[in-house]
């Protein structure tokens, strides 16, 4: 038995835990196009703030590989994968036999076709070395930043440029940022604070062309106004990093199609985390959910039953925990819902600027949004999860001393127990 | 086999004496020797924070009942999972520990934890949490709680 991963994120993390709790012995391979240990992407924009060291990007310790026999090929490239050889082919054309492969290819940045795009100084940010190379142009004198995209990275990128001392603006299709977990009155309070901090923010217009003549020097928005800019970043989004695998019999939708127990339709194949179509549990429906904690499940998951251990994960939802500058926000599940027969708990204190959101749905929580008001965030986590009926208690949710006590007695002994008695 | 607290709330007085020596078991001011009522020359040493229990007292107004609650060490540690950084673990003993020096305040393990039992530490930099006090042998709020409201098992 020989399992090989292709990617080195979180995911893979998670199936090479998994496969070393039930089997201590058959050779692990990890292929990365990376030349790094495992790292966390999450943590490239606060290497770029100066807040962690590369000491502190990567997310095992430095023996991690050597002490769960995992053999690295890190700095090289999958370019295919011959599925009935059982061969994953590198971009050197050595072959790699396996008899079960995960794929974590994870997700690369979405970038439109962009005028300018060629230019110096224009980057993407979703790896260790999109901000090395961002780095290298602060330190060479860039004064002027334009991030294209004001969603999660987007707004990360823009915290970090601005603790380095550069101007900042941000450019946003939509009418609003962090679109995508926040509702409008939420994302003006995450706006006011990224302005009082410096950084200008351009809604409801894209990025027409970058100019310049070897490097980027300025950028013509749609709505005809010119910037001037020293660097670009690009953090639009990201899509499953699956090109390699288009047009092979695996089954792709938007990313690869996985089971519940992240099985593809070829035998033997698995795919987790953000290159991965899987099951949301709250939208009722397959989704792409990149979010670090479910790429860590879904690779856990195809680790125990690559290793022959059957083990289902069908509890996948999106949520998000994350902070700039002084504001720190957790949301979850359904934040923007559609449909009439969802009831709307909400809470906006003004003198802490603090905000409450909570979407019930049957007498089930869907979704929350909070922001400046975090604490004990996860027990509202967990009762999506659980899908607990809070009818009784949903007068409580939106109060910062919410806990086990507004609890019926029984259930807050049995979830505090764990099944153990005192 | 892993360690746990379990609380009483039937014979929990709500005195709050958990939280106190837990700080103190956590201050990097303490003496070996020092009791607890020295606490007040660790809170001026610590000058521009207070210094946060990793122990969690639940009180409501109108009720009685009341508990101190920390850290289960989940089998399947939900915040290890969410962990951006690698530094909240769990140990080959059951503990989940936080590495605070590698934390950079996320809150993921806040939006994972499925009791609220991580609390934001210090000056909120880092994530604060029950580690069964390592070096004591014994956690100390289990060890001063006036009326045997905490109890230490193997489950």
């Amino acid at each position: 038995m020989r399992y090989v991963i292709i990617g080195n994120s979180v995911a893979a993390c998670g199936c090479i835990e998994a496969i070393r709790k039930v089997d201590t012995q058959n050779p692990i391979v990890v292929i990365s196009d990376e030349r790094y240990r495992v790292y966390s992407r999450p943590l490239i924009s606060y290497y770029l703030a100066g807040k962690v060291d590369e000491s502190k990007m990567y997310i095992r310790d430095e023996d991690y590989y050597e002490k769960h026999k995992v053999e690295t090929l890190l700095g090289k490239r999958a370019i295919s994968v011959d599925f009935k050889n059982k061969e994953v082919i590198l971009d050197d054309e050595s072959k790699i036999k396996y008899d079960r492969l995960l794929i974590a290819t994870g997700g690369k940045p979405f970038v439109p076709p962009t005028k300018g795009f060629e230019l110096k100084n224009v980057f993407t940010f979703i790896k260790f070395d999109d901000v090395k190379a961002i780095d290298e142009a602060i330190k060479g004198g860039a004064k002027k930043a334009v991030v294209i995209g004001a969603g999660l990275s987007g707004l990360k990128a823009a915290e970090a440029l601005v603790k380095r001392g550069l101007e900042v603006t941000v450019v946003e299709l939509a009418n609003r940022i962090l679109g995508s977990i926040l509702d409008l009155e939420a994302s003006k309070i995450v706006q006011a604070e990224l302005e009082k901090h410096g950084i200008v923010f351009k809604l409801e217009t894209s990025v027409d062309e970058i100019m310049g003549a070897d490097r980027v020097e300025r950028v013509r928005l749609k709505n005809g106004e010119v910037l001037d800019s020293d660097i670009v970043v690009f953090a639009i989004g990201v899509v499953p990093n699956i090109d390699f695998l288009k047009g092979t019999e695996l089954k792709i939708n938007r990313g690869i199609v996985v089971d519940d127990h992240m099985r593809t339709n070829i035998e033997d194949v698995y795919a987790a985390g953000d290159c991965a179509e899987g099951y949301d549990f709250v939208f009722e429906q397959q989704r792409v959910i990149p979010i670090w904690s479910n790429a860590y499940n879904q690779g856990e998951t195809a680790g125990y039953n690559m290793a022959g251990v059957e083990k289902t994960f069908d509890r996948g939802f999106p949520m998000n925990s994350i902070g700039f500058f002084d504001v720190h926000m957790i949301t979850a599940g359904i934040v923007m819902p559609n449909s009439d027969d969802i009831e709307v708990l909400v809470k906006h204190d003004r003198e802490k600027n603090a905000y409450r959101k909570i979407y019930i749905k049957n007498g089930r929580v869907l979704g929350f949004m909070f922001i400046n008001s975090i604490d004990r965030a996860g027990m509202i986590t967990n009762m999506i999860k659980e899908g607990l009926n809070v009818e009784s208690i949903k007068h409580r949710l939106l109060d910062e001393d919410f806990g086990y006590l507004d609890l019926p007695k029984e259930l807050r002994q049995e979830k505090i127990s764990g099944g153990a008695k005192a | 086999m892993a360690k746990k607290i379990f609380p009483k709330e039937e014979v929990c007085v709500g005195c709050h004496l958990c939280e106190v020596y837990c700080v103190y078991a956590h201050s990097k001011y303490k003496k070996p020797t020092a009791k607890a009522h020295e606490l007040v020359k660790l809170y001026n040493k610590h000058k521009d924070t207070k210094p946060t229990p990793r122990i969690l007292v639940e009180e409501k107004s109108g009720e009685w009942t009341t508990f101190a609650l920390q850290c289960r060490h989940c089998d399947d540690a939900p915040c290890t999972k969410a962990c951006i950084t690698g530094a909240m673990k769990k140990l080959e003993d059951g503990r989940v520990i936080c590495d605070e020096e590698k934390c950079v305040g996320c809150w993921s393990c806040i939006m994972a934890c499925p009791h609220g039992a991580v609390r934001r530490g210090e000056n909120k930099k880092a994530a604060s949490k029950c580690d069964l006090c390592l070096e004591l042998g014994e956690p100390a709020c289990v060890k001063n709680c006036p009326n045997d409201a905490l109890v230490i098992k193997e489950v």
